[in-house]
């Protein structure tokens, strides 16, 4: 009874952060972008810094009504959404934010979550195809060639880690993690976050759903709650992808009193990793498709190699 | 109980991906397969089997699969000039008919009565047993296989570039001058 309580207890806390989160982030990105770019936006509803614009959009998501193209196919049209989010909320599972603070611990954790991930982009292939239209095909297509380019840095960086901690599982490397990892892991650590950019498409990478030539790519024919699942997808995303770098490469939990207040370091280093995301989506203009492509195979993928072959060299020197 | 259902889950989506009209939805299908026989490795308790299971086939391979067919022809809808002719549905379902006999014949045959071993900290099919199986006894097939996969690969880029091709002047121009 005890054990089937905990179990609940866990499930509802995890699902209890996949409500939170993404939608601080999302309302951290509308403030941050609105103050760096000094155009303020909403600033009036609920009195400090327009906070309650978040809920009035929340509504106003909800009443709109829930089109489907006459000439779609309605069945994975409606589908599309719920599996472009519910792979981020199984993920969310496995990842460890405080010393035994774990959802699931799994051996195979770091496997778990990257195959997981990998599926999420079923969702934006499915809707872009099924909206006959034109403009979400082409975002499909982007979608997809995307995800093959950066898989493989992706994967490749977070092997490194793998192997330098010598276990599968996220609790596990975060247990073996010491600071010089750092320096050690630098490399792995930018690739991994830029791939992982890259799959989320977020801006800089945001080909797939360049507004100013393809609308909104895949999400062209969404309106009203099905829109905003993708959108919760996108910063849920956001969260995962903060979440799983925090993990592997910054320590997780690790810094002063780590015993009692480990779980604050890891929401604290997801937090600031979620405002790099935004601060890039300010900063940086969009890549084109063939620079996109460059990046990955001629930047990432040999950088990703040469960490691996690192990790490798400096784990036979030390043991 | 739950292996069962998951079969049947494979099974059926596995057949629909070959019966169904609709050129998309077959791929999509063949996820739910994929899905289902990655839920029977975790069963067997096959993990690290059943997590690379997703990530290559559900994560890659069908998102390769559907961005070939986007790219080439997608129709929403129907396709119905899809359907081979009556012969050649027969063969095929006799020629499937056939293999699974033969794998099913031989698997029972070979693991009847096997049981897995949960109570040891490394169960079969945990990542460390994989990787000392592999790195262990079957080091040489290893490197053998990846030194085919290397040779497939550095063919593909040979056959997809033209400027190293043997025969650099491409076709339509070789008349003019």
């Amino acid at each position: 009874m005890i054990d089937v309580l905990e179990g609940a207890l866990r499930v509802l806390l995890v699902l209890g952060a996949f409500l939170v989160l993404p939608l601080v982030v999302g309302q951290t990105e509308h403030k941050a972008m609105a103050h760096m770019q000094s155009r303020l936006g909403p600033m009036y509803a609920g009195g400090f810094h327009g906070w309650a614009q978040l809920v009035a959009d929340g509504v106003k998501f909800a009443q709109k009504e829930d089109i489907v193209p006459a000439a779609a196919d309605a069945t994975v049209f409606k589908l599309a959404p719920a599996v472009a989010l519910i792979p981020y909320l199984v993920v969310l599972v496995a990842i460890p934010v405080g010393p035994g603070l774990v959802a699931q611990d799994l051996d195979l954790g770091l496997f778990f979550v990257v195959a997981v991930m990998g599926v999420g982009v079923l969702g934006s292939l499915m809707a872009g195809w099924a909206s006959a239209n034109k403009f979400s095909l082409l975002g499909g297509l982007r979608t997809a060639a995307q995800l093959m380019a950066y898989e493989l840095p992706f994967l490749l960086a977070a092997a490194s880690v793998a192997m330098a901690a010598g276990t599968l599982s996220l609790s596990g490397i975060v247990q073996q993690w010491q600071p010089w990892w750092l320096l050690w892991q630098l490399p792995g650590a930018v690739v991994f976050f830029v791939a992982g950019l890259a799959e989320l498409q977020r801006p800089p990478f945001d080909m797939p759903v360049a507004d100013s030539e393809i609308i909104f790519g895949a999400y062209t024919e969404y309106t009203g709650l099905r829109f905003a699942l993708f959108l919760l997808a996108e910063y849920a995303g956001i969260v995962v992808l903060c979440a799983l770098t925090t993990v592997l490469f910054l320590g997780g939990w690790h810094g002063p009193y780590a015993e009692s207040l480990g779980w604050l370091w890891t929401l604290i280093k997801t937090m600031v990793l979620a405002f790099v995301v935004i601060w890039l989506r300010v900063s940086y203009p969009r890549l084109r498709e063939d620079q996109l492509q460059r990046l990955s195979w001629q930047g990432l993928v040999p950088v990703a190699l040469l960490q691996l072959a690192l990790t490798g060299v400096v784990e036979v020197l030390i043991t | 109980m739950l292996f069962a259902l998951l079969g049947v889950v494979a099974v059926g989506s596995g057949v629909l991906v070959v019966t169904t009209r609709h050129l998309v939805h077959a791929a999509l299908w063949l996820v739910l397969t994929l899905g289902a026989v990655a839920g029977c490795f975790l069963l067997l308790s096959a993990e690290f089997v059943a997590w690379v299971q997703v990530l290559i086939y559900v994560g890659a391979v069908v998102v390769l699969l559907l961005f070939g067919l986007m790219l080439t022809r997608a129709p929403i809808g129907a396709s119905d000039e899809l359907d081979s002719s009556r012969g050649q549905q027969v063969a095929a379902a006799v020629t499937a008919a056939a293999v699974a006999g033969v794998l099913v014949a031989s698997l029972v045959d070979s693991f009847r009565g096997a049981r897995i071993d949960l109570s040891g900290d490394h169960v079969a099919g945990s990542a460390r047993q994989a990787g000392e199986a592999i790195f262990g006894s079957w080091v040489l097939p290893f490197e053998v296989l990846s030194l085919l996969l290397l040779a497939a690969l550095v063919g593909a880029i040979v056959l997809s570039r033209r400027d190293i091709s043997p025969d650099p002047v491409p076709l339509d121009t070789r008349s003019g001058d």
